[in-house]
Order: structure tokens, then C-alpha cells, then sequence
């Protein structure tokens, strides 16, 4: 009789003790986005400052008359995309600001582009803090309203998507990226194949 | 939800006593007048709305409570997209897509969800279903087995 009471008790605490394990092995703050394997969503942002671009401006900056460039993420497709989200005012992106520009640099003419979206930030802001940084080798793009920073689910910086050549989202990092995580990123979608360009030149 | 309501009424009422205050604007607030009523009624689906959805920045917090930049951005988008002509549900739907069902405050009533709404009910049933029992055995064992009680008695003042 008695063992049969405590088999019982065994068995009503196992799926207790399971549910707890589960949920407590999660970290809350780590909210699941639903954006990876699906479509980016696509974006138009004025550039911070237009003197950053710098390089060639068919870099998907489209100079739509005698207005402020934008970049459309549309006239991106084909290259892997880094987006990088962050604010004058969030400590961890001081972290990661060194390994994006020296590997945004580094992948320089290989089917990348990176951008960094400022985030419930104001533009002088912006730019004291990209220069105390001491400058930053791709460019940096406004989102007032927050509108594109909502489309992509953002709850916090840092965050950083990296898009694939087909436009998807391949993943999303919560926090401050690494060199080693960006190269392997990086590395990984490049080899994957376009599928919007067969073997037509660019 | 019933504050947020309220205010939503409060607004309403304040913004309808400011367009009285002022009866020297002529015929152009007298064209207001009805715009203003279906701004009313979008700004309640807002807070309604708001109420619902979680602030991403927040612990716990609905956007509706929460005053943060980024909960007043997203009230901005739950009203502009209302005023577009989408449904509220359609503008739920939208903030799903982007955050998952993370930011519903309340869990959608299908699949593993159900277990939220179904188990309290359970548990309760089977807590009834215990006490139920429990008292049959007692007073089945107070009314046929009047010795162990006698018995107990019988002992306690021996051991003083």
C-alpha cells in the first residue's frame, strides 16, 4: 500500500518537476523573434550622415533628386546584408563597435553590406558618438519613429540581423556581436549560392 | 482596462470641452466636430489595443502602461495603422508577426496554451473530488471504528 502511494507521488511530480526544468533553463530576457527564415522587411532610411557612404554610390544608396540619400534594403538583394541596431546612449554597443567596423572593412567589396540603424537616438547624438568611436568604416542610418526598428521585432540594443542574398532573415543576435561571430556568419552565407542571379554578370 | 477606457473617455470629453471653449472658430470646427468623434473612437481601439500587447522594454508592462519611448512609438504605429482602415485584429496580428505571441499579455486559447485556462479548473476538480473523499473516510471512520479514538484517551493521560 504504501509503495504504491509513493510510485503515485513520483509520478505526479515528474511532469512538475519537467515543466519547471523547461522554463526555468530559459532566459526570459531572451525573447524568441519570429523573424528568422523569414522575408526582411523591407526599409527606406535617410542616411546619418551622406559624407560616410563615402565609396561608389550605387552601394544600394538610391540619391532620389536633390533629397537626403536613402537606402532601400529592395535594392540590396543579391548581398548579404548586416544590420546592426544601436544608440548613442547603450553601453554594450561601445563593445561590439570595434569588431563590426574592423570586419565591415575586412569584407569590403565581397557581396556585403553592413549598416548600422541609430535607435531612439538623436542624429547629433549619433554622430558625436560614431566619432568618439573613432569613425566607423560603413553607414549609419536614421529611423525616426522607430518604424523600422518595430518592423524587425527590436526590443533593445544592441540587436543584429544578417540577411541573406535571397533577403531572408538568417539570424538575429541579441546583444553585442563578436568578430568571430560575424566571420562566421558572414562566412556561411557567403557561400551560400543566389538564387535571384543565375550566372548573369552583376 | 477599465482605466484605460476611462481615460480614453476623459480625453474625449477633454478634447470636446476644448472644441466648446472655443465658438469663435466658425464653420471649420463645426467639419471637425465629426472627425473628432472618430478620433475618439480609434484613440479607445488604441488604449484598447494597447492594453493588450506587451512593452518589449518593459517587465510585465503593457504598452498602454508603460511610458516609454518605444511603447509611445508603438501606440504610434497601433493608431496609424487603425487609421489606415485595418482591423484591430489585423494590427494584433501585425505585432505577432514582428515579436511572436511573446507580445500578446494573453496567451492565445489554442494548442499547449489551453493548459493555462484548462489546468486551474482541473486542479480545482480534483482538489473537490479529494475532499470529498476524504471526508466520506472520516466520517465513515468516526461512526464504525469508535475504538481508536477510545483507544487514544486511554493513552494520553498515561504518558503525564
Amino acid at each position: 500500500m504504501n509503495w504504491k502511494r509513493s510510485a503515485f507521488a513520483v509520478i505526479a511530480a515528474v511532469p512538475v518537476i519537467a515543466l519547471l526544468a523547461n522554463g526555468m533553463g530559459k532566459d526570459p530576457s531572451q525573447i524568441p523573434s519570429p523573424l528568422p527564415g523569414r522575408e526582411a522587411p523591407n526599409f527606406e532610411l535617410a542616411l546619418l550622415d551622406p559624407a560616410v557612404l563615402g565609396r561608389p554610390a550605387s552601394s544600394g544608396a538610391a540619391a532620389s533628386g536633390s533629397e537626403i540619400p536613402t537606402v532601400r534594403l529592395q535594392d540590396l538583394k543579391g548581398q548579404v546584408v548586416v544590420l546592426n541596431f544601436f544608440a548613442s546612449w547603450c553601453l554594450a554597443c561601445r563593445d561590439e563597435h570595434q569588431p563590426l567596423t574592423q570586419t565591415a572593412a575586412a569584407y569590403e567589396g565581397r557581396g556585403v553590406k553592413f549598416f548600422g540603424v541609430a535607435y531612439n537616438d538623436k542624429p547629433a547624438d549619433s554622430r558625436r558618438w560614431i566619432a568618439q568611436m573613432g569613425g566607423q568604416s560603413y553607414p549609419a542610418l536614421m529611423d525616426p519613429g522607430s518604424r523600422t526598428a518595430i518592423e524587425y521585432g527590436l526590443y533593445g540594443v544592441p540587436e543584429t540581423f544578417f540577411i541573406g542574398k535571397d533577403g531572408k532573415v538568417a539570424f538575429k543576435q541579441i546583444g553585442p556581436v563578436n568578430a568571430e561571430l560575424l566571420t562566421q556568419k558572414l562566412d556561411s552565407l557567403l557561400a551560400m549560392p543566389d538564387p535571384a542571379a543565375p550566372i548573369a554578370a552583376p | 482596462m477599465r482605466l484605460a477606457a476611462a481615460a480614453a473617455l476623459l480625453f474625449a470629453s477633454a478634447s470636446i470641452a476644448q472644441s466648446q471653449a472655443q465658438p469663435d472658430a466658425g464653420p471649420d470646427a463645426l467639419r471637425a466636430a465629426p472627425a473628432n468623434a472618430a478620433d475618439s473612437a480609434i484613440e479607445r481601439q488604441v488604449h484598447r489595443l494597447a492594453g493588450e500587447l506587451r512593452c518589449p522594454v518593459c517587465q510585465g508592462l503593457s504598452i498602454a502602461a508603460s511610458p516609454t519611448e518605444l511603447s509611445l512609438q508603438m501606440k504610434g504605429v497601433i493608431r496609424e495603422q487603425l487609421r489606415a482602415g485595418r482591423s484591430p485584429d489585423q494590427v494584433k496580428d501585425y505585432f505577432v508577426e514582428k515579436y511572436g505571441e511573446w507580445i500578446l499579455l494573453e496567451p492565445k486559447a489554442s494548442g499547449f496554451n489551453l493548459a493555462v485556462y484548462l489546468l486551474p479548473a482541473l486542479v480545482l476538480l480534483l482538489g473537490l473530488v479529494f475532499v470529498i473523499v476524504m471526508l466520506r473516510r472520516w466520517t465513515a471512520a468516526s461512526t464504525d471504528e469508535t475504538a481508536e479514538p477510545l483507544d487514544d484517551r486511554v493513552h494520553v493521560p498515561d504518558l503525564r
